[in-house]
């Protein structure tokens, strides 16, 4: 039984990493109508800054927050560079740029940082386990980025739906039009959206880096599963995004826990080893195609998109 | 013509030119070696491993041999099959090399060793190690200085049988990863009371295995995580409060590239290999040495192994006076594997693959206090790949 | 007939020196151009079944891989079988071509059957899962190498040669991608092709009009994927092996940016952009292996500074 609190708390310490990526996905997808390829190299460029910022200040904290400052200033040069001249063109077009951005910053940090990669310690008062489930240490760090994660999803809400800029945000997206006719500076609220996706992504990779490496590519191992919880979820629905990567973290988590045993108990070995990893992924996007069947634009699709 | 049309030509005319003057000068009349790795992509600290390790060979050796000059060129694969076989074929057909080196991957490696094999180019594999190549498909064009990826597994098991009766293994599920488990299985007499094959390659995180881990409470955790897998595994691992609760073995999943990040983490775990930078033999010091002095850094396996790559074309080149031409007499010298390496004893069976101790091998600090490996026991002398009877080649 | 503009004009060209490549290698000695170029036409035939609904009907696919996969894994099957059995005639081109070609016909009918009831960025997501569950189902192929995958134990044998031979893999390839060039002409110029860009840009007009889209499309998309599988089984005999890899949603994601790059709905784009794609890869190569870091802002560039792809650049300026 606490095995299974356990790997329940697995799945939605993934799911709330996972959210933290498609938020800023879904943001830029939903308010700007612009298909952002590279957002899984935000989340690697946040990694690198955090991964070299932090040993160069000494702190964890320090060095994530510098971390965030720059992703969310690449993120607002792109905008500027490239992005505000694609939004009128055709998604595959904005497809095309963004693909050509992933190569550029892969390689990019492959020269820049060199090919053995980086990584992110975790800090050190956060090293050790707590006890939430009796008889379960389970890692502080995990729980840590759990918190910060629901923190985070907090703050996206309040601001979207509490703040007068939550509220430009909200009618830049429904009406564009009008919203620069009531004097809303379209443009500059784009670029701020652009910084702030990218700095979401920027703060999960970071999050994500202790647990992990950081290296080149690690955005595109990633960015499927952001695409996948920003469709289940609702193009443009912070709401759904938040809902859909819960599920598809659990499904992950609990499916990549219990059903290789179950298919012992069912199939022969040799079935069961060579199905059941794939099982799991395959289980997410069928997931995926039984929610579009029954409601076709996500769980919470957001008005006007 | 409009502006754009000759725009257009210009460019074209450009780009001709620019790919007849780069394809590489066929004067030089001396020894054309290949080396296929993978150089970008998130795994490209391997490929850059074997490259440097490479040209310390080359510039040890004066970048000649037999009297020869030596030409190299060092292609990406990406990690991908079809870019290996065409790089394979670029260096074969376009460069006209005599020898192609490198291959990380089982399967990059599967994908292109005919185009070279088959054109009369012989191919020194210097990482991967498919039952195949080492089996049926075995070829008397194709050489490996490294192992077959049963082997070192194998060694592993048996290293188990003498400490624990149960054991928990994890592997990335692809086929490596279920060629290392299976070589486990070989010899492993006890239970394994759990097997997990993980997502390969976009599995990011083991949170859920490790819980059934410690839920199953096994005596101890193997594990088989190449390369960058490795470093988020054993994080994971030290997050999970596992390490230092069960004993933790793996093959091929700590090296010299990933220690400086997880030293800390796996300091005392214990893994089987065919070479060990500790090794006293005067070539491996030499390397090591030498290498140590020019990067840096200590050499990796794969790094170990390029070097024995160089050292072999090396020794082939020198049997025959220089004369490439004559290829029997190339076979029969690569065959003879007559040069020192840096494994100590090494001889090739007569699949090609070589014949070599597997050593049980800990980490530790070295008195500079940068980590290492070092050898504790030898666990395989002269170990022969069990698919070497299936190879019926004629020399 | 065949439109006269500055694109078909150079498309022409091209392919006039695409069939003179193989002589002029052989005298050169340089049969690594054959080699490359057979990659580069097998690439462009499979952009252009990927033109057809990515290009012309906006079904952006980004599973299309998958139907090369199908293709090479029918050729690899057949293959063994025929190796196993010295039975010559399950090698013979006369039955894997087509039964390539069928075969991804089947499988695109079933996945175009549940993806086009979307669209958009629902249906790139459909399609890559659908592209990844195939790639999926390679891996699981033991006996076939699973991830390993395997090289071919027989070549496809057209009468008296086989496909291993440069020039005649060469010269078949070259002659299907003709076909299909002017196959994916006729095709979009007829009533048919006519729904199919109509629905691009006013789909409920033509729903009013009571023309079945959804089976148009389906259509399309079963006659995508066919091709696209004829150019997996050329492609497996092309390297002499076949992996899942072929199938995974990068390389579908390659064919997007070919198809795009070239100028996506127009006739000859496929062609320039797998001959940009093959051609700047090769050329930049040489000198670094970070040659990405200028191919992906040349992509940019392309985007930006053109509408319609390289064929866009073709365009004299009063036809925009």
């Amino acid at each position: 039984m606490t095995l299974v609190l356990e790997q329940a708390l697995n799945g939605v310490q993934l799911g709330v990493l996972l959210f933290l990526l498609a938020a800023g996905l879904t943001l830029v997808f939903g308010i700007m109508n612009f298909v952002n390829l590279a957002h899984g190299s935000l989340y690697m460029i946040g990694a690198y800054f955090a991964a070299t910022f932090i040993p160069w200040s000494g702190s964890f904290i320090v060095g994530a927050v510098l971390a965030l400052a720059a992703a969310a200033a690449v993120g607002m040069a792109l905008e500027i560079l490239i992005f505000r001249r694609l939004y009128h063109r055709d998604h595959m077009d904005q497809v095309l740029a963004t693909f050509g951005l992933i190569l550029f910053f892969n390689e990019l940090v492959l020269m820049v940082w060199g090919p053995a990669g980086m990584s992110i310690a975790v800090p050190s008062w956060l090293a050790g386990q707590v006890t939430i489930i009796p008889g379960v240490p389970y890692s502080a760090y995990r729980l840590a980025v759990l918190l910060a994660g629901l923190a985070a999803a907090a703050f996206l809400y309040v601001l979207v739906s509490r703040t007068r800029t939550g509220m430009r945000i909200r009618a830049g997206a429904s009406d564009r039009q009008m919203a620069e006719a009531l004097g809303v500076d379209i443009r500059l609220l784009f670029t701020g959206i652009a910084g702030l996706g990218a700095a979401l992504a920027a703060l999960a990779g970071l999050l994500a880096a202790p647990l992990r490496s950081v290296h080149a590519g690690m955005g595109e191992d990633i960015l499927v599963l952001a695409f996948v919880i920003v469709v289940i979820g609702g193009i443009g629905s912070i709401r759904g995004a938040f809902v859909a990567a819960l599920g598809v973290g659990l499904i992950d988590t609990v499916g990549r826990a219990f059903l290789p045993r179950a298919l012992d108990a069912i199939f022969s070995d040799s079935i069961a080893d060579a199905v059941a990893p794939a099982l799991s992924t395959t289980l997410i996007y069928l997931t995926m195609v039984v929610v579009l069947a029954i409601r076709p634009r996500g769980l919470f699709p957001a008005p006007g998109v | 013509m409009n502006l754009r049309g000759i725009g257009i030509l210009v460019v074209l005319g450009l780009a001709t030119l620019a790919f007849w003057i780069s394809a590489p000068s066929t004067q030089n009349d001396g020894v054309r070696i290949g080396f296929v790795t993978t150089l970008t992509t998130g795994t490209g600290v391997i490929g850059a491993d074997m490259r440097d390790a490479f040209e310390l060979a080359l510039d040890q050796m004066g970048r000649t041999m037999g009297g020869l000059s030596v030409w190299i060129s060092y292609e990406d694969d990406a990690v991908d099959p079809n870019i290996g076989r065409q790089a394979t074929e670029r260096l074969v057909q376009r460069d006209d090399v005599h020898f192609v080196s490198g291959f990380i991957w089982s399967n990059v490696l599967l994908a292109s060793y005919q185009a070279a094999t088959d054109n009369d180019v012989f191919l020194i594999g210097a990482n991967a190690g498919p039952s195949q190549l080492a089996g049926e498909a075995c070829n008397r064009n194709f050489f490996s200085t490294s192992w077959q990826n049963d082997q070192t597994t194998m060694a592993m098991g048996e290293v188990l049988n003498d400490q624990v009766s149960n054991v928990y293994v994890m592997a990335p599920n692809y086929a490596a990863g279920r060629n290392m488990i299976a070589g486990m299985e070989r010899t492993f007499q006890g239970q394994i009371i759990g097997k997990t094959l993980t997502q390969f390659p976009d599995q990011l995180d083991f949170a859920a295995e490790l819980a059934n881990i410690r839920a199953a409470a096994p005596e101890a955790v193997w594990v088989f995580y190449p390369g960058n897998f490795g470093t988020q595994f054993f994080q994971q691992y030290s997050q999970a409060g596992l390490l230092g609760e069960i004993p933790l073995y793996s093959t091929f999943s700590i090296d010299a590239l990933n220690l400086p990040q997880i030293g800390d983490l796996v300091e005392g775990t214990q893994m089987t290999q065919s070479w060990s930078p500790d090794m006293d033999n005067p070539a491996n010091q030499k390397f090591v040495a030498d290498f140590r002095a020019k990067y840096g850094r200590y050499p990796s396996f794969y790094a170990a192994q390029a070097y024995d790559a160089a050292m072999l074309i090396r020794s082939a080149v020198e049997a025959v006076d220089g004369d490439l031409d004559d290829l029997d007499g190339l076979r029969q010298a690569l065959a003879r594997a007559d040069f020192d390496s840096v494994r100590g004893s090494f001889s090739f069976g007569k699949n090609h693959f070589p014949i070599q101790d597997f050593f049980l091998r800990e980490v530790m600090r070295d008195s500079d206090g940068v980590f290492t490996t070092r050898i504790v026991d030898v666990v395989y002398s002269d170990h022969v790949d069990p698919y070497a009877k299936d190879c019926t080649m004629q020399q | 007939m065949i439109p006269s503009s500055p694109a078909t004009r150079w498309a022409l060209v091209l392919l006039v020196a695409l069939a003179a490549a193989p002589v002029l290698s052989a005298l050169g000695d340089q049969t690594f151009y054959v080699f490359l170029l057979t990659r580069m036409m097998i690439l462009a035939l499979a952009a252009v079944s990927l033109n057809l609904i990515l290009g012309y009907g906006n079904m952006p696919s980004f599973g299309h891989a998958g139907f090369l996969g199908i293709g090479a894994y029918t050729v690899a099957i057949l293959s063994v079988r025929a190796a196993e059995t010295q039975g010559g005639w399950l090698a013979s081109a006369g039955l894997q071509l087509p039964l390539a070609t069928l075969t991804a016909a089947i499988a695109a009918i079933v996945i175009g059957a549940v993806s086009l009831r979307t669209r958009g960025v629902y249906f790139i997501m459909i399609t890559l899962a659908f592209g990844q569950m195939l790639f999926s189902l390679g891996v699981a192929m033991e006996p076939y190498g699973g991830d390993d995958g395997m090289t071919l134990p027989l070549y496809t044998t057209l009468g008296p040669a086989d496909l291993s031979a440069g020039p005649v893999l060469y010269y078949l390839v070259w002659g299907f991608l003709v076909l299909a060039l002017a196959g994916s002409h006729r095709l979009m110029g007829s009533p048919f092709g006519a729904v199919i860009r109509g629905a691009k840009s006013n789909e409920s007009r033509l729903a009013a009009l009571g023309v079945p889209v959804y089976r148009y499309r389906l259509a399309a998309f079963a006659m995508a994927g066919a091709v696209c599988g004829l150019a997996g089984a050329l492609l497996a005999n092309q390297g002499g092996y076949v992996s899942p890899a072929l199938a995974a949603w990068t390389h579908s994601a390659e064919l997007v940016v070919i198809v795009l790059l070239g100028g996506a709905g127009t006739l000859f784009g496929p062609l320039f952009g797998a001959l940009a794609v093959i051609g700047i890869e090769e050329i930049l190569s040489r000198y670094t292996e970070h040659w990405r870091i200028i191919f992906g802002p040349l992509l940019i560039l392309v985007v930006l500074a053109t509408r319609g792809g390289l064929s866009g650049l073709f365009r004299v300026r009063n036809n925009d």
